[in-house]
């Protein structure tokens, strides 16, 4: 087997989606920091994008079964602190997959949020919308009702 | 925590001149995190509201999160080779060092909601200074506890100005609940062996400073709120010596049967 680099191991890792945005995949969402390569062993670092996100466990376990299947004998997943996730690092190209899977992204950056700004319905483009809770069915993501199409829908949280 | 996860060393910025006190002082902050965590995680399927049972186990997850983190950073700089795992499940309560704040039962809602504001507005500024003052993996844990206890707060204290703005009976309530926890909160902010181990380090608040952030704004919030701040004159203290109230092992007793009746059990 040849040594791959970092790269390619990142390559590997984008075919493994989010658990809970499966529309997204983990290299994209900014959960992996990077990896390390010696011979058949690879360690993967990770970041949790909440302190409590409860996927993080299917994501070590899935990273283990990928990199196992393309042929690494040892692999190992280590959470890491040291970058704080933020959705500032989700592209353009990665909000509108959100906005087309149904989630409103992200608007502006962490720093400047629009929080009180109103979220553009993710199906019709509106703005008539109100957030009815900050809190949905994940962490990343919150409540919100389109006055427009009145229908309800989740958008993720600018942090 | 999955087999498959190995902990990087979380350690290594940690001066060696602190790390034993600061191992104290983590536990301190785990173990707050942890119980009030499960205290909210019984409104779970029981919440006035869906929005509100949602935000409660929300809020839970992130306090439950929090600890693992830091638990995982005490265990590492204890070195007997336990786990956060061990730190949570295998330690009897007068081993652990949270607040008697955070262990008291969870009352009505009110009481819940004003319990967690108090914490919340005591967390804010604790680990807005670690996320400033630490450097390495506690900076970014403190960092992520500030972006979710930010919302967290607002989240709290808008309830509290709607309790005090709603009814008599939501006034009262609330009222009642803060006439109940205030004596709890001085123990925030008790100096002891170990702050006063940390207070030359910059990594942790001072307590007198980290009291006045807290009153700030709890101050500001039960002035909206058209709520009294008790007068009390004397507050409970013991609990960060391990010295709880009764309700920590009850809580414990629930919280930790699974992992003691199957040890090292995995799923």
């Amino acid at each position: 087997m040849t040594t791959p680099d970092e790269q390619s191991i990142l390559t590997i890792l984008e075919g493994v989606p989010d658990p809970e945005i499966p529309v997204l995949n983990i290299v994209e969402m900014g959960i992996v920091r990077g990896a390390d390569v010696l011979g058949e062993s690879v360690t993967v670092r990770i970041t949790p994008t909440y302190s409590g996100c409860p996927a993080m466990h299917a994501i070590a376990m899935d990273v283990e079964a990928r990199l196992k299947y393309a042929g690494f004998s040892t692999v190992q997943v280590q959470t890491v602190y040291d970058e704080v996730w933020t959705t500032d690092w989700l592209s353009n190209e990665v909000r509108e997959k959100l906005r087309e899977y149904g989630i409103a992204p992200p608007e502006g950056t962490s720093s400047q949020r629009a929080l009180d700004r109103a979220v553009a319905c993710p199906r019709c483009g509106g703005r008539a919308t109100v957030m009815k809770s900050y809190f949905g069915s994940t962490a990343c993501k919150a409540l919100h009702y389109c006055n427009d199409c009145e229908e309800p829908f989740e958008a993720f949280k600018c942090i | 925590m999955s087999e498959t996860i190995q902990a990087a060393d979380l350690t290594r910025d940690i001066p060696a001149e602190i790390r034993e006190p600061f191992g104290a002082y983590l536990l301190y902050l785990g173990d707050d995190a942890l119980v009030l965590g499960h205290r909210l995680s019984e409104w779970c399927g029981h919440g006035p509201t869906l929005e509100e049972d949602i935000a409660l186990a929300n809020i839970a997850l992130d306090l439950v999160g929090r600890s693992d983190a830091l638990l995982r950073v005490a265990a590492q700089l204890e070195g007997k080779g336990r786990s956060e795992d061990d730190l949570a499940f295998f330690r009897d309560a007068t081993e652990f060092r949270n607040a008697a704040l955070v262990e008291l039962p969870r009352g009505d809602f009110a009481f819940t909601i004003v319990r967690q504001f108090l914490y919340d507005a005591y967390a804010l500024p604790l680990y807005t200074h670690i996320a400033a003052n630490a450097t390495g993996a506690l900076s970014g844990i403190a960092a992520k506890a500030v972006k979710e206890t930010t919302y967290h707060l607002r989240h709290t204290a808008e309830w509290v100005r709607r309790f005090g703005g709603g009814t008599a009976e939501s006034k009262r309530r609330a009222q009642d609940a803060l006439d109940e926890l205030w004596r709890y909160t001085g123990e925030l902010f008790d100096e002891d062996a170990v702050t006063v181990a940390l207070a030359g380090a910059q990594w942790i608040p001072n307590p007198s400073v980290l009291r006045a952030a807290w009153s700030e704004t709890v101050e500001r919030v039960l002035d909206e709120a058209d709520l009294a701040a008790p007068a009390v004159k004397h507050h409970f203290t013991g609990a960060r010596s391990g010295r709880h109230t009764e309700h920590l092992g009850h809580l414990l007793s629930e919280m930790q049967i699974v992992a003691r009746s199957h040890p090292g059990a995995s799923w």
